[in-house]
């Protein structure tokens, strides 16, 4: 009796300390949003939190897919050149008069197949992540310039409509398409990581992989997996940046990748991999979308003050990881 | 047959062989496209050529390279060097433009003591992170990259700073006994840091602690305080390459210096042949992956293709590397050339073990 009473307890106690880090995450948001609101009046409209979703869809959907990657204990930092890579793909063959179904058919199946093959290279000839996606993120990069040193502008009628479209009262509250569809990355993702097979393998490998390969679990596939799941986001990511922009520039998304690894650190999951959550990612992106509202909005601080607070952000929530010790190691 | 083979074999096996290969064939392949490449002349007393332009601006990058080889040695890496670049630059930019008078040396040394000793505490952060914490080194020294590169845009307050100091000037362009004096402050530093590693016992201590911090932790070597000391040094290198790279264009800018010099870095020492686990380094490999990089980098300019594209060869030298340095590709390869001659190599098998 008292020993289950105690347990009963002790679980109690513990169930919430793997959802401790996505918890402080989500404290952190509303007292963020409840400081925007009492200094700015403006800042209680809902279209303020409709615009951070609009302004930084396609970084959640990025992120999403960084998320698969991260919690294998893996990194991907190719991601902001293959999201350049995609936008500017699509650009360039709109601009040669491609129809816009093939266009998109195409400019989303680059993505994964550089995924696919990063992945392999890691797979078979174990080399470090870190390397094999440096070197997809310089490839990636360096074709972008190749098809064009400027920037290319989309007129196509399929784009423009997918960028204009308002979901919601045209004169009120709105938000884009893109929204839309980062939310329904979201959901199959939050879907395929909770209740399927290898979603339970992420997890598995994660936590440690040795253990994975013994258990029978198809390491490799699964490893191989991720990261075309984090080239196919970023290649949604991409096509979302160029409905947002409306053309493809060389340059565009440079230094992206690290925001995305800092929305889904801030959003609690684990760089060792084993333990996040999709929700987790969400909230670390609207986080970061926040603070850059906040700053918008206050008009003196420089744009250089968001890149000093997500830096602290990042600190604070490495330390409290480590406070709490959910490290498995 | 079989001695001419194994010596073949041990000048393919020796590790810097295919780093050498690599920067020897893209040196001809300059010379085959533009036949004056490797010719130098001496104007004013300065020798002036493509050979010593890659040794000028590879200099940065060596010095960068060398702290992260031994940031990589004990199985960490440091992606918060090119903020560090970037900050030290600012500092000191920032503290000669509001002096009077720009040319005094003092002036100069007072800046660059600043901004070093501004870089050593961003290094000792780096190093308490890790070593004391205990956060994973990727993501202690990404705080302070992106945080970093903020930094350095608050202190120059978001301007491009430009300054006209003659002696600050010296440390990017300046000569010496006919050559750049760059060269000689990161060869001065690699001699310093192979000196210290290799002469002494250091270097070993560096590679136990890369090789199993808490196995060499209980053999009586201080693990943390090593990783400590190599954060601090690749700041420091980090700062003097942030000084050079600003006084090659006389300015700083908080956003531009030092970009993506820790991506350089950390391939020059994986083509040097120092493992990203940590436990060996290679100093030598170091020089020789930068220099690799640096010429890369002026045969794309020299042949008139856009920067930006020369990230494309990059991807492609990089991978090439890798898998030439991958055990699980070479053995996939070695396994398909053994077994055609198969009798060969076990009648090599001996003479295989005279040069390891």
């Amino acid at each position: 009796m008292t020993t289950g009473s105690l347990t009963a307890g002790r679980a109690r106690f513990r169930l919430p300390r793997r959802q401790i880090p996505v918890l402080a995450t989500l404290v952190l948001l509303l007292v963020m949003y409840g400081i925007g609101v009492s200094q700015y009046q403006a800042f209680s409209n809902v279209q303020v939190i409709f615009n951070v979703f609009i302004d930084n869809g396609f970084l959640l959907v990025v992120a999403i897919g960084m998320t698969f990657v991260i919690l294998t204990g893996g990194i991907d930092l190719s991601v902001g050149s293959v999201v350049a890579m995609t936008a500017m793909v699509s650009a360039w063959l709109l601009q040669e008069g491609l129809p816009a179904a093939l266009v998109l058919v195409i400019a989303l199946l680059i993505g994964p197949t550089l995924g696919l093959l990063m992945g392999c290279a890691i797979h078979f000839f174990e080399i470090q992540p870190f390397i094999v996606t440096l070197a997809g993120m310089f490839f990636a990069r360096g074709m972008c310039t190749f098809i064009s040193g400027s920037s290319i502008p989309i007129t196509d009628g399929f784009w423009t409509r997918m960028s204009q479209e308002r979901i919601g009262d045209p004169r009120g509250n709105f938000v884009s398409i893109s929204v839309l569809i980062a939310f329904v990355v979201v959901a199959v993702a939050a879907y395929v990581l909770a209740y399927t097979r290898l979603g339970r393998n992420v997890y598995a490998i994660g936590g440690n992989p040795q253990s994975a390969l013994l258990m029978g679990l198809p390491v490799g596939r699964t490893r191989i997996a991720v990261y075309t799941i984090s080239g196919l986001c970023s290649a949604i990511g991409g096509i979302l940046l160029s409905f947002y922009t409306l053309s493809g520039a060389p340059l565009i998304a440079v230094g992206m990748e690290l925001d995305v690894i800092a929305a889904v650190v801030i959003g609690g999951t684990v760089l060792t991999g084993g333990s996040g959550y999709v929700f987790g990612t969400v909230l670390g992106v609207l986080v970061l979308g926040v603070i850059q509202t906040l700053i918008t909005f206050d008009g003196s601080l420089n744009s250089w003050w968001t890149k000093i607070v997500i830096g602290g952000l990042l600190f604070a929530f490495i330390l409290l990881q480590r406070l709490i010790g959910i490290r498995y190691k | 047959m079989n001695a001419t083979m194994g010596r073949y074999r041990a000048v393919t096996g020796h590790r810097l062989f295919w780093p050498a290969a690599v920067l020897v064939v893209m040196l001809a392949a300059n010379t085959i496209y533009r036949p004056g490449f490797l010719s130098i002349e001496l104007k004013d007393g300065h020798l002036y050529g493509s050979p010593i332009d890659i040794l000028r601006l590879s200099a940065p990058l060596i010095l960068v390279a060398l702290g992260m080889t031994l940031v990589i040695s004990t199985g960490g890496i440091d992606l918060s060097v090119g903020s560090v670049c970037a900050i030290s630059g600012a500092i000191a930019c920032m503290y000669i433009s509001k002096q009077s008078d720009q040319n005094s040396l003092v002036v100069v040394l007072t800046a660059l003591a600043m901004a070093l000793g501004v870089a050593l505490v961003l290094g000792a952060w780096n190093g308490v992170l890790v070593a004391v914490i205990g956060i994973q080194p990727i993501i202690a020294t990404l705080i302070l990259m992106v945080a970093g590169r903020g930094l350095a845009q608050l202190i120059t307050q978001g301007q491009i700073i430009t300054i006209n100091s003659e002696p600050f000037r010296a440390i990017g362009l300046g000569h010496l006994f006919t050559l750049p004096l760059a060269i000689f402050i990161a060869l001065a530093a690699a001699l310093l840091v192979a000196a210290f590693t290799r002469r002494t016992a250091l270097g070993m201590i560096v590679e136990s602690v890369g090789g199993n911090a808490e196995a060499s932790r209980l053999a009586g070597i201080r693990s943390g305080r090593v990783i400590f000391l190599a954060y601090v040094l690749s700041a420091a290198c980090a700062a003097i390459a942030g000084f050079m790279m600003t006084a090659n264009v006389s300015s700083a800018d908080g956003n531009a210096v030092g970009l993506w010099v820790e991506l350089d870095a950390i391939l020059a020492v994986v083509i040097g042949g120092t493992s990203l686990a940590g436990g060996r380094f290679f100093l030598s490999g170091t020089i020789l992956g930068a220099l690799i990089i640096q010429t890369l980098t002026t045969t794309v300019y020299a042949m008139d293709i856009s920067p930006q594209t020369s990230l494309l060869f990059k991807a492609v030298v990089v991978i090439a590397v890798c898998l030439i340095q991958a055990p699980a590709f070479r053995a996939r390869f070695a396994r398909r050339r053994r077994s055609a001659p198969k009798p060969d190599t076990i009648a090599d098998k001996p003479k295989e073990q005279v040069p390891a």
